[in-house]
C-alpha cells in the first residue's frame, strides 16, 4: 500500500510542552483523512510539519513519499496548504493574487492568466475578480484561499479548519469543493473542530487531542462508539435532565425513552452526535491509559 | 485547461520569486494613498521647517546658505521615515500568514523581502527628488558636475537600502505591526545627532563624540561635499564601510530570524 501521507511516531515539543506525541497517521493516495480536535490539540503544528514549516524532534514524516525535513523542497513541489486564516493579500485584487501565485509558481504571463480566470470562475469569484481582497466576506476569502493552492494542481492538499467561521452556505461550497477535488485524484488532509465535517467529508478521521491521537476509524466506526444519535430531555426550566443514545428512528426515540424511567419529559430534542460526545464516549474507553485528568477535559464548543 | 500536468511544476528562471515579489510591493506602495502623500508631504514640510522657522537663525553656513547646508540632512531623516514603513509591511506580512504560504512554496520564501526592499528604495528616491526641487524652489545652489551627482545618488541610494535592510530586520523580530513601528523609532532619532542641521562643533562635546563618530555623519557629510563640488574624501570611505558592515548585521539578522519565525504567528 502506498500512502500520500506517512507519519510514524512523529513527536513535537515547544519548550517542555509536548504538543505532538508520537503520532502515527497513514492516508492512502487519493483520500481524504480529516484531524479532529478541540483547539490547542496541535492540529496546526501537525499541519505544520506536514508542510515543511516546523521540524519535528522525532519520529518521520513523508508526504509523497518524500521526507519533510530530509527532502522539503521536493515536499513543496507537490502539496499545497490553506492556512487557519486565509493567508491571502488584502490590498491586491483576487485576480492579481492568483496571477502572483501563479507567477511565483513558474507559470509564463499567459499560462498564469489562462489558470486565474479558470480558477476564478470555478471559485465563483469571477464577479468579484477585480475588487481587493480586504472587501471581501470570509467565505469568499476562503474560497479565493483554495483557489491559490489548486494553481498548480497539488497531488496532496492540506487544509486547515476550512470552514471555521463560516456561514452554512459558505461552508456547503467549501465542502462540495473538497469533494470534487477528491474525484480529480487528490489526496486532502483536513482538520476540524466539528463531527458533521468530519463526518459529511473524510474517508478515515483521527481524533486528536493533546497532541495525541485517542481515536482514529472511518466516520461510522467513530459513531458507533458514541450511537448515531442523542436524545436530549430538559424540564420545564430548560435544564438538560437526560442524554439517552438512539440510532434516530422514531421507534428508537420511544424506545429510550421508555426505557430510561423518564417520567415528565419537558423538551425532547434528538441531535447529532458532536464532537464533545465522541470525546466522552472516546476518552470513557482509553481513559485507563491515560491519567485520570483526562476524563474531565475541555472541550471547545 | 492549460497544459499544465497534475502535480507537475515547471522549474521558474532564477530571480523570478524576487521579480514578483517586487512587482507585488510597488503595487502595495501605489496603493497606499496615504503613505505616498506622506512620502512627498513630508520632504517638503521638513524643507520649509528648517528653512523658513529655523534657518534665520542659522548664521553659520556663510555664503552657500542654511538651505544648501541642510539638503542632504533633510534626505537622509526622510529616507528614515520612509524606509521605517518597511519594518509595519514585514511584520504584517509576518501576522496575516502568507509569509508561511510563501515558505511552502517551492521558492525561496525570503524572496519576499526583496521585493519590500526594492520598493522602499524606489519610493525613498522619489521622496529625495521632491527634496532636491523643493530645494532648489527655496535657494538650495549646488555646483556638482555630473560625476558629484553621481556619486551623491550612489552614497544616498547605499544609504536607502542599508536603512532598509535594517528596518527590514526589526520588522521581522518584531513580528507585530505595533511593536515594529515602537522598535524604529529609536532610529528615527539619529539624523538631528549629526552634522545634518548644525555643525558638529556647536554642541557641546560629550555630543560632539556621538555625533562625530556615528555613521550618519559621513554619509551626510559626503553627500554634501559631492553635491558643492568638492572632493568627498575620506568621508565617503567611511560613509561605505559603515553601510556596508550594518547591511552585512542586517541581512545575515533577516536571515536568521526569518529562519526562525517559520509556522509562528
Ligand atoms: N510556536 C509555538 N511556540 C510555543 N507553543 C506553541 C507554538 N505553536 C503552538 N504552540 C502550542 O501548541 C499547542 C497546540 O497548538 P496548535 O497546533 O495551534 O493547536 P490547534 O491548531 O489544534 O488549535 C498549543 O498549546 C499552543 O499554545
Ligand atoms: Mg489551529
Amino acid at each position: 500500500m502506498t500512502y500520500a501521507i506517512d507519519v510514524r511516531g512523529l513527536t513535537k515539543k515547544f519548550g517542555n510542552q509536548v504538543v505532538l506525541d508520537r503520532l502515527d497517521v497513514t492516508v492512502p493516495t487519493g483520500s481524504i483523512h480529516a484531524v479532529l480536535g478541540p483547539n490547542g490539540a496541535g492540529k496546526t503544528t501537525f499541519i505544520n510539519v506536514l508542510t515543511t514549516l516546523v521540524r519535528p524532534d522525532s519520529g518521520t514524516a513523508a508526504v509523497g513519499g518524500s521526507d519533510v525535513v530530509a527532502r522539503a523542497a521536493e515536499v513543496r513541489r507537490r502539496i499545497s496548504v490553506t492556512g487557519q486564516n486565509a493567508a491571502v493579500d488584502d490590498v491586491l485584487t483576487a485576480r492579481e493574487n492568483l496571477t502572483m501565485m501563479a507567477r511565483l509558481l513558474g507559470l509564463t504571463r499567459a499560462e498564469s492568466r489562462v489558470r486565474t480566470d479558470e480558477l476564478l470562475e470555478r471559485f465563483a469569484l469571477d464577479e468579484a475578480a477585480k475588487k481587493r481582497v480586504s472587501t471581501f466576506s470570509g467565505g469568499m476569502r476562503r474560497r479565493l484561499d483554495l483557489a491559490i493552492s489548486l494553481i498548480c494542481r497539488p497531488q496532496i492538499v492540506f487544509l486547515d479548519e476550512p470552514t471555521t467561521g463560516l456561514d452554512t452556505r459558505s461552508r456547503r461550497t467549501l465542502w462540495d469543493e473538497v469533494q470534487r477535488l477528491r474525484t480529480e485524484g487528490v489526496t486532502i488532509l483536513l482538520t476540524t473542530q466539528y463531527l458533521d465535517e468530519a463526518d459529511a467529508l473524510a474517508d478515515e478521521i483521527s481524533v486528536l487531542d493533546r497532541g495525541r491521537v485517542v481515536a482514529r476509524g472511518t466516520p461510522a466506526q467513530l459513531k458507533a462508539q458514541v450511537g448515531s444519535d442523542i436524545v436530549e430531555v430538559r424540564n420545564e426550566r430548560g435544564v438538560l435532565v437526560h442524554e439517552l443514545h438512539t440510532d434516530g428512528t422514531p421507534r428508537d426515540v420511544i424506545d429510550v425513552l421508555s426505557a430510561s424511567g423518564v417520567q415528565d419529559a419537558g423538551i425532547v430534542t434528538i441531535r447529532r452526535p458532536t464532537l464533545d460526545d465522541v470525546f466522552l464516549a472516546v476518552t470513557s474507553e482509553t481513559g485507563s491509559r491515560h491519567d485520570g485528568a483526562r476524563a474531565t477535559r475541555e472541550v471547545a464548543s | 485547461m492549460t497544459t499544465i500536468e497534475m502535480g507537475t511544476r515547471r522549474v521558474p528562471p532564477a530571480g523570478n520569486a524576487d521579480l514578483v515579489f517586487i512587482d507585488r510591493s510597488i503595487r502595495h506602495s501605489l496603493r497606499d494613498g496615504e503613505g505616498l502623500l506622506m512620502a512627498i508631504l513630508l520632504p517638503v514640510f521638513m524643507m520649509g521647517l528648517f528653512v523658513y522657522v529655523f534657518g534665520g537663525a542659522m548664521s553659520f553656513a556663510g555664503d552657500e546658505g542654511y538651505v544648501s547646508y541642510i539638503v542632504p540632512g533633510i534626505i537622509i531623516m526622510c529616507a528614515g521615515f520612509g524606509a521605517s514603513s518597511t519594518a509595519t509591511l514585514v511584520a504584517g506580512d509576518l501576522q496575516t500568514g502568507i509569509v508561511d504560504r510563501f515558505r511552502t512554496m517551492p521558492i525561496r520564501g525570503s524572496a519576499v523581502l526583496t521585493g519590500h526592499v526594492v520598493a522602499s528604495v524606489l519610493r525613498n528616491l522619489v521622496a529625495t527628488t521632491v527634496i532636491i526641487v523643493v530645494g532648489l524652489v527655496a535657494g538650495f545652489r549646488p555646483s556638482a558636475d555630473p560625476l558629484g551627482w553621481l556619486g551623491a545618488l550612489v552614497i544616498i541610494t547605499v544609504y536607502i537600502t542599508t536603512i532598509t535592510m535594517l528596518f527590514a530586520a526589526i520588522g521581522l523580530v518584531a513580528g507585530s505591526i505595533e511593536a515594529a513601528n515602537a522598535y524604529g523609532f529609536v532610529l528615527l532619532f539619529l539624523p538631528y545627532l549629526s552634522s545634518g542641521f548644525v555643525p558638529v562643533d556647536t554642541m557641546p562635546s560629550w555630543l560632539q563624540w556621538v555625533a562625530q563618530y556615528q555613521p550618519i555623519t559621513p554619509v551626510i557629510e559626503s553627500i554634501r561635499s559631492l553635491l558643492m563640488g568638492g572632493d568627498a574624501g575620506s568621508d565617503a570611505l567611511v560613509a561605505m564601510i559603515w553601510c556596508a558592515g550594518i547591511l552585512v548585521v542586517a541581512i545575515a539578522w533577516s536571515s536568521v530570524t526569518f529562519t526562525r519565525k517559520a509556522g509562528r504567528r
